[in-house]
C-alpha cells in the first residue's frame, strides 16, 4: 500500500493505492490555508479508514506541499513529474498533459523529447484566475460554466495576467456586454494565457489529457481548449488526482504515521516570515486614532421634510456604484453604496424610482455623474453634467480641507492620486493597467480565507508581527502569502501584512513617492478602501504622517459631482422625471461598425426615449453624425506615409519586409534599396488582432514587450504570402542624430531577428538574411551589405549596391524630412486655431494602431493637435541630461521633453509599452525634464489591451488641469 | 557638511584627499573574486569595504528609491548601497561608493546613473561615487586605475575563477566538510600578501600560483558519489550574487547536486573581444584598437595558463577555451549580439552541455532585455540542437517568491535524476 498526498494552493488530495496500483481511497477537500491542521486531519482518518499497518510507504506533493513536507521531513514529489509518472502508468499513449490547477498551469509534453512546462511568477489562466472571475461577474464558477454555453460572440480579454484580464471585463460589463459572452471570453483569455505563457512555440497536438480541477469541473473550459487548438483532447477518468497517483506510485520510504501526526501536533509553528511593525500597539493608541479621525465629517441628515431644491451626484465607478442627493448647505440626504453587479444602468434606475417613490416631493435642481460609466449614465437618465473623476474627487477633498494639495484615492479597481498645485490639478497618477493593491484585492483575499472583509481587516489591527508580502502585482502576492503562511503567519498577521502592501504599492508603485514632503502636507484619503483602519494607519505610519479621512470617504466621488452639480445648475434640470423613469427600458445590442478598416465591434445600448449609448468604438465616428473637421494627427499621417511604399515589379524575386519595430522607421530606406536593387519589396500591413494571434505561439519570453511579440506574427503574415526571402537585419547601432552620448537601438530592438530564427520554424523555408548591419557609417555599410547580399544573390555586385545606397539614404531622410515638415505644418495650424498641441512621444512603432490602441484619434477628438517625437527633436541642440543617453530613439524623448518645456501650448504625453524596461529609465528621466519646467507629466501605459476608458480619464483630466492655467 | 567639488555637469569630484580618508564601499558579487580583488586597492592606499549586508531592509531601499521596473540588479546594488549608509557604520562625510558603468546598449550603463537618483532622494546627495570602467567614461583625480592595478586585477579575476570552479567541483564531494573553503581561504589571504610585496601579477608568478591552487585542491580527500551535475548562467549579478539568486548554490547543494558556474574571465574577454568583432561587422580601424588586442592576447594568455593548470589533474574538468566557446556558438546566435552578456550567455549553455552540464538554471531578473534573446529566446534552438538538454529558465525580482523558484528548480532535477537513473540502469 502505498499513499499520495497532493497539497496544491487550495486543496488537499489523497488517494491510497494497493500493490497492484489500483485506487482503493481517494479524499479531496479544501484546506483553507490551514495546512498542516488539514494534513493532520487527512492522516488521521486515513489511520482510522485505510492504514492499518503501522508503517506505510507514503510521499507528499503539490505548491504548498513542499515546506511541510521538509518540516515533517516526508518525501517530496515534484508535482509535474508526479503528473508524468501517473500518465506514463494510465495513459500511456497521452502525447501532451494540459493540466490547470488552483495557481498553477502546467503543459507536459511526452513525446519527442520530453519537456515540462509550467507557470513561473505569473499565475494568470489559473483556476484562482476563474474563481476572480466568476466573483466579479457575481456568478458561482459553475453559473460561469452554464453561461459560456449560451455565449454567442466573444470578447478579447487580455490573457497574460488576471489583473489585466479583470480591467478588460469591468469596461465592457459597465458598458453593457452580456455575461454569457464575457464568461466564454474568460475561458477562451485562458487557453490564450496556456499557449502563449507555456506551449512557447510547441504546438500542441495529438493525444492531448486534461487533466486538474478546472478542465475537470468546467465543461466550456474544456471546449474552449478543443476550439481554439483545433483538438479533442479528453479528461480522464481520477483526473483530479494524477498528481497523487503519481506521488504514490513513486512513494518508497515507509513513515509511521501515528509518530509523524504526533510530532506535526507538536511542532510549534516556527515563525521564520520576515515581519514589519505592528500596526497599533495597544487598544489605547487605537482609540486615540479613532477619534482623530471621526473629526472629519459631514452632517448626514434625512431627505424626507427637506423642502429646499437638492443636487443628484453619481459615480459610477468600476466596480461599485455610489449615489448621493446632497442639500443647499452641502449635507448629504440620502447615500447609496453598492456594488455594480457588472451593469450598472438597471441599479441606478432603481435608485431613481427608489427616490422618487419615497419622496415624491423631491426638487431635483441639478445632477453630475462621474467614473467609468459617465457616459452610459449620463445618455440613460439626462443627467445634467458629465464631470472627469479627478475633478470631481477635488471638488469634495476641498469641502474637508480647503487648503489640499494631494488627494489618494483606493478604490475597489483603481487607485487614483492627484497632486494639486495653486488650486488646480498639477499631477496624475493612476495605476497603469494593474489594479493589484486596490479594494477588490483585499476583499479577494479575504474570500479566498473565507472571511468577509470588514472582519478580515479587523483582524490586522492588532497583530503583533505584520507579515512582509512585498508590494506587487496579486498575482505575485498569492505566492507571497502562499509562503507567510508556509513559514507559520497567522491570518492576523497575514492580514495586517495585506493592508500594509495594499499601502506600499500605493505608495511605491503608482505614486513613486519615497518622502512624505514629496506627497505634499494637506494629505486627504479617500476611497471606500480607506474606511478599512488598518488600510488608513498603514498609509500614516509608512509616511509618517496625519491625513485626513472623511466620514464619507467611500463616496466623495458621488459627493463631488453633486457639489460640482450644484456650482453648475442650468437654468432647468434636465434629469430624468418620475413619469419616465417608471416606463424606463434598456436594451443592448453588438454590431460591427465598418465605418474604417478597424471595423471595431459596437455596443449598442438604445434606452426608453430613443437615448442611445455606444462603446467599443476607438474613434468617434460611429458616433457623430456630423463630419468632423479633419483632426490634426501626425500619426494618420504617418501611417498614411508608409502605406504609399508598395511593392514595384522587379526582376529579382521578391523580398518581405516585416512591419514590425524598428522597420515603421528604416521601412523606407530598405524599401528603397531593394527596389533598386530591382526586387519586389513587400510588407505586411499593420498588425492587429488576428496577425497577432498568428504568430503568438512562437513567442519564447512571455514578458517581453508587445511590440516585439508582433514581430511573429508579420513574420507568418509575410511566410503566409509565398515571399521567397525575408529581410529583417540585426541592428545593434541605429542611425546617429547627434543629440545622444550614443546611438544604440534597445536590446530587444536591436536582436529580435535573432530571436525569430531561432524560434519561428517556417523561416527555415525561406532565405531569411538576419545578418548584424550598421547604418550609421555609411561606407563600410555599402561593402558589408554587399558580402551579405553576395552569399544569397550571387549576381549582385558593388556598383548595384552603391546606387541602392544612396537612393536609400536620400529616401530615408526624404521620409524624415516630410514627417517632420508635416508636423510643423500641423504645429502652425494649431497655432493659428488656438488649439492646444500635445507631443505623443513613443516610438517609431507606436505608430501602429494595435500598438497605440488609437490613443492618438482619442486624444485628437479632445480637438487637440497630435504631433510625435520625431517632429520636435531636430530642432533640439544636444543638452545634459542626468541619465547615459544613448539610445537613438530615446534621445528624441529627452529632446522633446527639453523642447516642451518652455512652451506654453504644448505639453507631452509619453506612451510606455508594457515590459519596456528601457522605459523604467526615460520615464523618470522625462518626468524630471519635464517638472524642472513645471510642465505636467503624463504617461500611458499600453499593452496587449488597454483599457481606453482610463486613458480618455487621463487625457482629460490634463487638458482640464491645463485650462485652469490658462 | 564639508563642500564637494563637483564638475560642470554636477558630479561630485573624488579627489586625492578623499583617497586618503574615504571609505570606498564596493557592492557584492563574486565573494571569492572580490576577496582578492580588494587587496589589489587596499594596497594602493584606498580604504575599501565589501558589502554583505543582506535582508528585506536591503530590497526595502530598494524598491524605495529605483523605478520598480528597473532590473533587479540594479534595485539590489542600490539598495544594499544605502541600506549600508543607513545603518549609522560610516562617517557620512568620509564615504565614497563605487560602481561598474560598462557602456553597452543595456539598461546597466545606467546603474550609475540611477544611484546617483537615488542616493539624492535618498538625502545623500553629498556621497561621492566612482564609475568604475575601462572605457574612460568618468575621470576621478583620486581613483586612477593604473596600469599595473589593471594587471593585478585581472589576475584577482584569474584566481578567483580557477578557485571558484575548483571549489564547485571538489566541495560536494568532500570527505572532511570545510576543507576546500580552508584552501580558499588560505589562497585569499596569501596572494593579498602577494601583492602587497609587487608580487602574483606577472605571467611567471600567476602561472606558478595557479599551479599551486591545483595542487592543494588536488589533495582533498573526496568520496566518491553520484551527484547531480548542473549548470548556472544567467545575467552576471543574477548568476553569481546569492543576494540576487536566493542562494540558488546553496539550495541546489542541499539538493544534492554538483554545481558548475562558468568563470567571470570570459565575460571580460568577451567585453574586450566586443570591441574587435564590431569592426569585423561594420567597419572602422583596427589600428585605433591596438590596446583593446594587448588586453585580449593578455587576457588569453593567462586564461592558457589556467587551462593548463588545471588540466594537470586528470580528475579536475578544466574550462573550455573562451575561443573554443566562441567556436561553440557559432551559427546559434550572431557575434553581434553584445549586449548585456549577449550571444556569451547563449555559449556557455552550450559549452555546460558539452561538458555533461546539461541540467541548466538560466537565471535573469525579470523582465531582463537581452536575455529575451540570448536566455530565453535561444532554449528551443539549444533543445533543437541538444534534445537531452534539460534548462530551466528562472525569473528574479523583489516579489518572486523562493518557493516558485525552487518548486521549478526541484522540476529540472526531478527530470535530471530520472535522466540519470535511465543512464545508470543502461
Amino acid at each position: 500500500m502505498r499513499i499520495g498526498l497532493d497539497i496544491g494552493s487550495t486543496t488537499i488530495k489523497c488517494v491510497v493505492l494497493d500493490d497492484k496500483d489500483k485506487i482503493i481511497y481517494s479524499s479531496y477537500e479544501r484546506h483553507f490555508s490551514e495546512i498542516t491542521k488539514k494534513l493532520i486531519e487527512v492522516m488521521k482518518k486515513l489511520q482510522k479508514e485505510v492504514v492499518k499497518e503501522k508503517e506505510v510507504c507514503l510521499a507528499i506533493s503539490g505548491s504548498a506541499g513542499m515546506g511541510i513536507a521538509e518540516k515533517a521531513k516526508i518525501p517530496f514529489i515534484q508535482e509535474v513529474w508526479a503528473t508524468r509518472v501517473a500518465v506514463d502508468s494510465l495513459i500511456p499513449d497521452a502525447e501532451t498533459i494540459i493540466e490547470l490547477g488552483g495557481e498553477d498551469a502546467k503543459i507536459l509534453f511526452l513525446k519527442n523529447g520530453m519537456e515540462v512546462r509550467m507557470n513561473g511568477s505569473c499565475a494568470g489562466g489559473t483556476g484562482a484566475f476563474i474563481d476572480q472571475m466568476a466573483t466579479l461577474l457575481k456568478v458561482s464558477v459553475d453559473e460561469l460554466n452554464e453561461l459560456a454555453k449560451t455565449s454567442e460572440r466573444t470578447y478579447v480579454i487580455a490573457s497574460r495576467c488576471g489583473v489585466f484580464a479583470k480591467s478588460d471585463i469591468q469596461p465592457l460589463l459597465n458598458q453593457g456586454a452580456q455575461k454569457n459572452d464575457v464568461a466564454k471570453s474568460i475561458f477562451n483569455a485562458v487557453v490564450n494565457q496556456t499557449v502563449v505563457g507555456l506551449a512557447q512555440g510547441r504546438e500542441i497536438s495529438g493525444k492531448v489529457v486534461y487533466l486538474g480541477g478546472p478542465l475537470t469541473f468546467i465543461s466550456e473550459l474544456r471546449k474552449s481548449f478543443d476550439e481554439i487548438l483545433n483538438i479533442k483532447g479528453v479528461c480522464p477518468e481520477n483526473s483530479l488526482y494524477f498528481v497523487s497517483i503519481g506521488t504514490a506510485m513513486k512513494a518508497t520510504e515507509k513513515i509511521d504515521l501515528t509518530k509523524k501526526i504526533a510530532e506535526l501536533e507538536k511542532a510549534k509553528l516556527t515563525e521564520t516570515f520576515n515581519f514589519i511593525k505592528p500596526l497599533f500597539n495597544s487598544q489605547k493608541e487605537y482609540d486615540e486614532f479613532k477619534a482623530r479621525h471621526d473629526k472629519d465629517y459631514v452632517a448626514i441628515k434625512d431627505l424626507k421634510g427637506y423642502d429646499k431644491p437638492v443636487y443628484i451626484g453619481i459615480d459610477a465607478g468600476s466596480t461599485t456604484i455610489k449615489f448621493v442627493v446632497v442639500s443647499e448647505e452641502e449635507e448629504i440626504l440620502f447615500s447609496s453604496y453598492q456594488s455594480n453587479s457588472g451593469n450598472p444602468v438597471p441599479i441606478i434606475c432603481d435608485l431613481i424610482k427608489e427616490l422618487y417613490e419615497k419622496y415624491p416631493n423631491i426638487k431635483i435642481k441639478s445632477s453630475a455623474v462621474t467614473g467609468y460609466g459617465e457616459e452610459i449614465i449620463k445618455n440613460a437618465f439626462s443627467v445634467d453634467f458629465g464631470v472627469v473623476e479627478t475633478i470631481a474627487h477635488f471638488t469634495a477633498a476641498k469641502k474637508f480641507k480647503p487648503d489640499v494639495d494631494f488627494i489618494i484615492d483606493i478604490g475597489g479597481q483603481d487607485i487614483k492620486c492627484f497632486k494639486i498645485r495653486n488650486g488646480a490639478i498639477d499631477n496624475i497618477f493612476l495605476n497603469e493597467a494593474c489594479s493589484s493593491g486596490c479594494g477588490s484585492f483585499l476583499q479577494t483575499f479575504a474570500n479566498a480565507l473565507g472571511y468577509d472583509i470588514e472582519k478580515f481587516a479587523k483582524l490586522g489591527l492588532f497583530a503583533d508581527k505584520p507579515a512582509d508580502l512585498g508590494s506587487r502585482c496579486t498575482v505575485f502576492m498569492n505566492s507571497s502569502v502562499k509562503q507567510a503562511q508556509k513559514d507559520g503567519a497567522s491570518i492576523e498577521n497575514i492580514s495586517a501584512g495585506l493592508s500594509i502592501s495594499v499601502v506600499k504599492n500605493a505608495l511605491y508603485k503608482v505614486i513613486r513617492a519615497t518622502t512624505k514632503e514629496e506627497l505634499g502636507k494637506n494629505v486627504v484619503v479617500q476611497g471606500g478602501t480607506f474606511y478599512n483602519d488598518a488600510v488608513l494607519r498603514a498609509f500614516e505610519q509608512e509616511l509618517d504622517i496625519d491625513v485626513v479621512r472623511p466620514n464619507i470617504a467611500g463616496i466623495m466621488g458621488a459627493y463631488g459631482a453633486a457639489l460640482y452639480a450644484k456650482k453648475h445648475t442650468k437654468s432647468e434640470s434636465i434629469f430624468i422625471s418620475k413619469e419616465k423613469i417608471e416606463t424606463f427600458t434598456h436594451k443592448v445590442q453588438t454590431v460591427n461598425c465598418g465605418m474604417c478598416s478597424n471595423n471595431c465591434s459596437l455596443t449598442v445600448n438604445t434606452f426608453e426615449g430613443g437615448g442611445k449609448y455606444i462603446s467599443g468604438n476607438r474613434c468617434e465616428r460611429p458616433l457623430k453624425k456630423k463630419t468632423v473637421a479633419q483632426p490634426l494627427n501626425i500619426y494618420a499621417y504617418k501611417q498614411e506615409l508608409l502605406q504609399s511604399y508598395k511593392p514595384v515589379e522587379g526582376t529579382r524575386g521578391t523580398i518581405g519586409i516585416p512591419l514590425a519595430l524598428n522597420m515603421y522607421e528604416l521601412f523606407p530606406f530598405w524599401h528603397t534599396f531593394f527596389t533598386t536593387l530591382g526586387f519586389k519589396v513587400v510588407t505586411t500591413p499593420f498588425s492587429s488582432r488576428e496577425l497577432y494571434l498568428k504568430g503568438q505561439h512562437t513567442i519564447p519570453s512571455d514578458t517581453v514587450c508587445f511590440p516585439a511579440k508582433l514581430v511573429h506574427g508579420h513574420i507568418e503574415e509575410l511566410l503566409s504570402m509565398g515571399v521567397d526571402t525575408i529581410f529583417y537585419p540585426c541592428m545593434t547601432y541605429n542611425l546617429d542624430e547627434g543629440i545622444s552620448d550614443n546611438h544604440y537601438n534597445c536590446p530587444v530592438v536591436a536582436y529580435y531577428p535573432e530571436v525569430i530564427k531561432a524560434n519561428v520554424p517556417g523561416v527555415k523555408n525561406v532565405k531569411f538574411i538576419y545578418d548584424y548591419v550598421g547604418l550609421h557609417r555609411r561606407k563600410d555599410f555599402m561593402r558589408k551589405i554587399t558580402e551579405i547580399l553576395k552569399t544569397n544573390f550571387t549576381d549582385i555586385h558593388l556598383l548595384q549596391v552603391k546606387k541602392a545606397v544612396k537612393a536609400a539614404y536620400k529616401e530615408y531622410y526624404d521620409y524624415r524630412n516630410k514627417v517632420i515638415k508635416k508636423g510643423q505644418e500641423l504645429i502652425e495650424e494649431a497655432r493659428k486655431n488656438n488649439m492646444h498641441i500635445i507631443v505623443l512621444s513613443g516610438r517609431p512603432y507606436h505608430v501602429d494602431p494595435e500598438i497605440n490602441h488609437g490613443i492618438d484619434k482619442l486624444i485628437a477628438n479632445f480637438n487637440v493637435c497630435v504631433v510625435s517625437e520625431d517632429v520636435i527633436s531636430p530642432y533640439v541642440e544636444k543638452f545634459d541630461t542626468t541619465v547615459l543617453n544613448q539610445w537613438t530613439y530615446h534621445a528624441r524623448l529627452y529632446a522633446t521633453a527639453e523642447y516642451v518645456g518652455d512652451k506654453k501650448d504644448m505639453d507631452l504625453v509619453q506612451l510606455v509599452s508594457f515590459g519596456c524596461g528601457v522605459d523604467a529609465i526615460t520615464t523618470d528621466e522625462t518626468r524630471t525634464i519635464l517638472e524642472k519646467n513645471d510642465k505636467i507629466y503624463t504617461q500611458i501605459k499600453i499593452d496587449e489591451i488597454t483599457n481606453l476608458g482610463a486613458v480618455k480619464i487621463r487625457i482629460r483630466s490634463l487638458l482640464a488641469a491645463l485650462e485652469r492655467d490658462n | 557638511m564639508e563642500e564637494r567639488l563637483r564638475d560642470k555637469k554636477g558630479r561630485i569630484i573624488f579627489t586625492k584627499e578623499m583617497k586618503q580618508k574615504h571609505t570606498i564601499l564596493i557592492p557584492m558579487m563574486l565573494p571569492i573574486h572580490f576577496g582578492i580583488m580588494k587587496h589589489v586597492f587596499v594596497n594602493e592606499g584606498y580604504r575599501v569595504e565589501l558589502l554583505t549586508n543582506t535582508g528585506p531592509s536591503v530590497i526595502e531601499e530598494g524598491l524605495k528609491y529605483v523605478h520598480n521596473d528597473t532590473c533587479y540588479p540594479a534595485l539590489l546594488v542600490i539598495g544594499q548601497m544605502i541600506d549600508a549608509l543607513n545603518s549609522g557604520k560610516y562617517d557620512l562625510e568620509n564615504t565614497s561608493l563605487i560602481i561598474t558603468q560598462t557602456g553597452g546598449g543595456c539598461r546597466a550603463s545606467n546603474y550609475i546613473h540611477l544611484l546617483r537618483k537615488a542616493l539624492q532622494k535618498a538625502g545623500y546627495g553629498n556621497i561621492p561615487v566612482i564609475s568604475l570602467n575601462l572605457s574612460g567614461l568618468e575621470s576621478n583625480p583620486g581613483f586612477k586605475i593604473t596600469i599595473p592595478m589593471l594587471r593585478k586585477l585581472m589576475s584577482g579575476l584569474i584566481y578567483g575563477d580557477e578557485l571558484m570552479l575548483l571549489n564547485n567541483q571538489l566541495k560536494p564531494y568532500e570527505v572532511k566538510k570545510g576543507a576546500c573553503k580552508d584552501i580558499v581561504d588560505r589562497w585569499t589571504k596569501r596572494l593579498g600578501t602577494d601583492f602587497k610585496n609587487g608580487k602574483g601579477y606577472n605571467v611567471e608568478q600567476i602561472r606558478e600560483n595557479l599551479r599551486g591552487i591545483a595542487k592543494d585542491f588536488s589533495k582533498v580527500k573526496i568520496k566518491k558519489e553520484n551527484k547531480t551535475k548542473v549548470g548556472v548562467v544567467g545575467e552576471i549579478y543574477i548568476k553569481y550574487a546569492s543576494l540576487g539568486n536566493n542562494n540558488l548554490e546553496a539550495f541546489l547543494e542541499s539538493q544534492d547536486c554538483e554545481v558548475m558556474v562558468p568563470g567571470a574571465l570570459s565575460f571580460m574577454l568577451f567585453k574586450v573581444d566586443n570591441r574587435l568583432e564590431d569592426i569585423k561587422l561594420y567597419g572602422g580601424s583596427i589600428i585605433k584598437k591596438n590596446v583593446v588586442k594587448v588586453l585580449l592576447n593578455y587576457l588569453t594568455k593567462i586564461e592558457t595558463e589556467l587551462i593548463s593548470a588545471v588540466s594537470e589533474y586528470p580528475q579536475f574538468l578544466p574550462p573550455s577555451s573562451y575561443q573554443h566557446i566562441k567556436k561553440l556558438v557559432k551559427g546559434v546566435i550572431g557575434y553581434g549580439n553584445k549586449m548585456g552578456e549577449g550571444w556569451l550567455l547563449t555559449a556557455e549553455m552550450l559549452e555546460l552541455i558539452e561538458q555533461g552540464y546539461g541540467n541548466i538554471v538560466c537565471t535573469q531578473p525579470f523582465g531582463c532585455l537581452p536575455n529575451h534573446i540570448c536566455g530565453k529566446g535561444m532554449i528551443r534552438k539549444l533543445k533543437e540542437l541538444h534534445p537531452d538538454s534539460n534548462i530551466v529558465p528562472i525569473d528574479y525580482d523583489p516579489s518572486a517568491t523562493k518557493v516558485n523558484q525552487e518548486n521549478r528548480i526541484k522540476l529540472m532535477l526531478a527530470v535530471a535524476n530520472e535522466k540519470k537513473e535511465t543512464l545508470l540502469k543502461k
